[in-house]
């Protein structure tokens, strides 16, 4: 039973850091419309620069502080050159522009900063303690904690303050928001840029994990289901969601595992998707797009 | 006047709510063979909603669909209703846009073609002799709306009266027993809405089409329709000729009032 | 002036139909047709006939298979490397394992793709856009699993089946020009097949449900239907080409040459080609092919400035960078741009 419960927390765990991933997407998706496919090359980048930055022996603050500024620039470059020219055109445009922002932003990260992969170490130990009973490792819990007081922010963010109100209040219709004067591409620009810090954190974390290396983009592809089942637009959607697949995959992979073979997380999380999607084809919380006949 | 036939679609006790809002309460109505009938109303009276249920966008809550004098089993598909023969024009303009005139046109022939995929894949004699006929078919159409000339542009750079005409010419391409209007004159100016007036009134006396139009253009709906159907808030508060319903003192009340008839 | 519509009149709606109704594209077909056939194999060097051409046939193929699921039917997919996957797997088995002959396997490769295609397309029937999208990302990863992990599948330990000799009728392909002429010969008919299918009832049909799907409900279009049939025929598609390139160009079923990231690769190809075109699939893989080439010849001589890390990456910032250029300016893709040109020779000299 504790085995159980050790498992299930630490995929829990792992769980919320999905859904600050998955977090990313949603926001980006909950503003502009737009579903960021370059979100697992963000948090590439922001790994890469973190690094590239503590190499030449800034202090953390300042390496963080200087990935946060290039990030923001992404942001903008990728807002006013990339999507402004896109704003009319249909959402599925703006998708496929995000595609090829990923491949971009994965060549102009590795270009500057080199394939191999690298160790990000921010003192934080790998050793276990134990929790309640239960044999946890701190890692998991440091970062477990920084992704809930995260997403904890974000969600205040976007429910209390003014500037998240409006950047809710763009998502709907963009040209009507640009009719009345809704400075738009500031909004998206905004959005963006928290994406970013996002992706930063995202970074540091699995960074820390595995390395920073060309692997971590496909972080944001276990990320996507996470997506779709709690529902694109949803914020809580997709924490709860986030905490269902990170628990899910970690219990199906110990328990169910070991029968076939291993290997279940890289898939199963999809599993899960399209299980939920049968159901409800616009994940668990996502808004019905009704077609006005 | 005229002894009844049978009414091609008879709608018996419609209602319909969307969340807290009933869209129609109880609304029953007949549309016989050969006649032009107007659906009016001021605006969210549920005129486009009518019009969804006899398509089979919706299903409705309350009611039943007889077409034919046959009733309409609820499970029945939107395309296998149109299969049954009735067709329709979007009061939002859907047509395809990725396509040119002709192909919007062809595509009102869908239900006539019968080839089957490996047909197709060669070109065979079947799918290719197919393919002329119903090209044979769209052209007639194209003739009869007189958009010779436009029919290889892609939709998305006709004008907008063009677009609703190329709409129409695709409804008409399946030569349906049932036409279904939303709206057709919506946007144009006088010259286009004549224009469209013209081909609605020979698609009904010279192809004999029955054609059942929603229209806010109280002229237009005055001249051409043989009936009216007035609808307001979810329910049909009169019923008749032009004539009578002009003057029917509830549809002064809840629409023409002080336009005048 | 030189690319005359003048004077060029149909007389029946047959001609007015055909796939080239002007002279000056028949004969421009014809041309490629030489080209491909009688020209290329005997002067191409070795190199560029295993290297370049057939991967850009079957990559080709391939865009075609996603451009009629994705261009024409509007139905995103993202797992399409995948049902490569599986026709190559299937076909290398049907071959390898049980001695069926190699045009049948080829066959039974693309019929097998097709069948799990079908049902990996069943959740269209119920959802649409981004969440088909990531539903069709399913596809891939759960394939890749199933086939490291099936073990009498894929046999040896990482998931890789060697081809054996091919042959055909006891005729061994074993030289570049022979393996080339069975892709060419393949990609030739199903690339007539697929053009035949887009422009007749099922490719509008397509279209339609793509630009409005209830419009197309509502004259006539029976969606479900009309959607499995373009996954069936776009995975029967990646299947045949899955196929042809294990067998003409990797030399071996190797899962690891059909990930995510050929998916992606695939998408990007038809969106800079030209998406719910034909022409547009094969201009989307010759670029792709033909990239890295360009880049190291383009650039061999600054090899020395130029740092080996911005080299190596360049292949992905150039891609990824038109992808988003073709988008803003040109969002038809190259095929468009190709017609564009076309059109402005019908009159140059003259300017308007």
């Amino acid at each position: 039973m504790t085995f159980f419960l050790e498992v299930l927390v630490t995929g829990l765990l792992v769980g919320i850091m999905y859904s600050l991933v998955a977090l990313g997407f949603a926001l980006i998706f909950k503003a502009s419309d737009v579903f960021n496919m370059a979100q697992g090359d963000m948090s590439l980048l922001a790994g890469l620069a973190l690094v590239g930055f503590l190499e030449l022996n800034f202090p953390l603050w300042l390496a963080l502080v200087c990935t946060i500024a290039i990030m923001t620039i992404l942001a903008y470059v990728t807002v006013f050159v990339v999507l402004k020219p896109l704003v009319a055109r249909p959402p599925i445009m703006l998708f496929m522009a995000t595609f090829g922002l990923a491949y971009m932003i994965q060549g102009i990260g590795q270009s500057i900063w080199g394939t191999q992969a690298k160790g990000l170490n921010l003192g934080i130990p790998d050793i276990p303690i134990t929790l309640g009973g239960l044999f946890l490792s701190t890692f998991d819990l440091t970062f477990g904690a920084a992704a809930g007081v995260l997403v904890f922010i974000l969600v205040w963010f976007f429910h209390k303050t003014r500037t998240g109100r409006a950047l809710r209040a763009v998502s709907d219709d963009h040209e009507a928001a640009l009719s009345v004067g809704i400075p738009l591409l500031k909004a998206w620009a905004v959005t963006w840029v928290i994406a970013g810090i996002v992706a930063v954190v995202a970074g540091i974390a699995w960074g820390t994990r595995m390395g920073v290396q060309f692997s971590i983009s496909y972080i944001a592809l276990k990320a996507l289901p996470v997506l779709i089942i709690g529902g694109l637009d949803s914020i809580m959607g997709v924490i709860i969601a986030g905490l269902v697949v990170g628990a899910g995959e970690n219990l199906a992979e110990v328990f169910i595992g070991p029968y076939v073979g291993g290997g279940i997380q890289t898939f199963f999380p999809y599993l899960i998707a399209l299980l939920v999607l049968y159901f409800k084809p616009y994940g668990l919380f996502g808004k019905e797009i009704i077609e006005r006949v | 006047m005229n002894e009844r036939k049978e009414p091609i679609l008879r709608a018996e006790n419609i209602s319909i709510a969307f969340g807290g809002l009933q869209a129609l309460n109880d609304v029953s109505l007949e549309i016989y063979p050969g006649e032009i009938m107007g659906i009016i109303g001021p605006n969210g009276a549920g005129k486009t909603t009518m019009l969804n249920i006899i398509n089979g966008f919706y299903k409705q809550d309350k009611g039943r669909i007889f077409f034919e004098g046959k009733e309409r089993p609820r499970r029945m598909k939107p395309n296998q209703i149109a299969a049954q023969g009735i067709a329709r024009t979007f009061q939002n303009l859907a047509i395809f846009s990725g396509m040119s005139a002709l192909g919007n046109i062809m595509m009102g022939r869908t239900m006539m073609m019968h080839s089957n995929i490996f047909s197709q894949a060669l070109y065979w004699r079947f799918s290719q002799k197919e393919e002329i006929e119903h090209r044979a078919a769209a052209e007639r159409i194209i003739d009869f709306l007189q958009i010779e000339n436009i029919r290889r542009t892609p939709s998305s750079m006709l004008p907008y009266g063009l677009r609703k005409r190329v709409e129409l010419a695709r409804a008409l391409a399946a030569e349906p027993k049932l036409l279904l209007l939303d709206e057709p004159m919506a946007g144009m100016n006088l010259e286009e809405k004549e224009d469209i007036a013209r081909f609605v009134l020979d698609a009904n006396e010279e192809l004999g089409y029955t054609i059942a139009l929603i229209e806010h253009d109280m002229g237009v709906v005055m001249d051409i329709c043989d009936r009216i159907v007035v609808l307001d808030f979810g329910e049909k508060i009169s019923e008749g000729t032009p004539d009578e319903v002009k003057a029917d003192p509830k549809v002064i009340k809840a629409y023409l009032g002080e336009a005048g008839g | 002036m030189f690319y005359r519509e003048c004077g060029n009149y149909k007389d029946s709606y047959a001609s007015d139909m055909a796939i080239f109704p002007i002279p000056l594209d028949r004969y421009g077909f014809i041309i490629m047709m030489i080209l491909a056939f009688l020209v290329i194999p005997f002067t191409a060097s070795d190199y560029w006939l295993s290297n370049i051409m057939i991967p850009f046939y079957c990559f080709g193929l391939s865009a075609i298979g996603l451009n009629i699921l994705a261009g024409y039917a509007g139905q995103i997919s993202i797992g399409h490397a995948a049902f490569m996957a599986v026709g190559a797997y299937a076909s290398l088995i049907l071959y390898g394992r049980y001695g069926i002959p190699l045009i049948p396997s080829i066959l039974g490769g693309g019929l097998i793709s097709s069948a799990v295609g079908t049902i990996f397309g069943l959740p269209s029937l119920r959802i649409k856009g981004f969440y088909l999208a990531i539903a069709t990302l399913a596809s891939q990863f759960i394939i890749q699993w199933i086939i490291v992990h099936w073990h009498w599948l894929s046999g040896a330990v990482f998931g890789t089946v060697e081809t054996p000799d091919m042959q055909i009728f006891g005729w061994l392909i074993d030289t570049p020009v022979k393996k080339y002429f069975l892709a060419l010969g393949w990609v030739v008919l199903l690339a007539i097949v697929a053009k035949n299918l887009v422009r007749g009832q099922l490719g509008r049909n397509w279209q339609a449900i793509r630009d409005v799907d209830y419009a197309a409900e509502i004259i006539g279009v029976n969606l479900y239907k009309d959607k499995l049939i373009a996954f069936a025929v776009s995975t029967f598609y990646a299947g045949i080409s899955g196929s042809l390139i294990t067998f003409c160009y990797y030399g071996a079923a190797n899962i690891e040459e059909f990930h995510v990231m050929v998916s992606f690769a695939l998408l990007g190809m038809i969106i800079i080609g030209g998406l719910g075109t034909i022409l547009g699939s094969f201009f989307g893989a010759g670029f792709f092919v033909l990239l890295p080439i360009g880049i190291n010849q383009g650039l061999g001589n600054f090899m020395a400035v130029v740092p080996s890390e911005i080299l190596s990456n360049l292949e992905a910032i150039i891609f990824g960078g038109l992808i988003v250029l073709f988008l803003i300016v040109e969002p038809y893709g190259m095929a468009r741009l190709w017609h564009t040109i076309k059109d402005k020779m019908r009159l140059w000299p003259f300017p308007y």
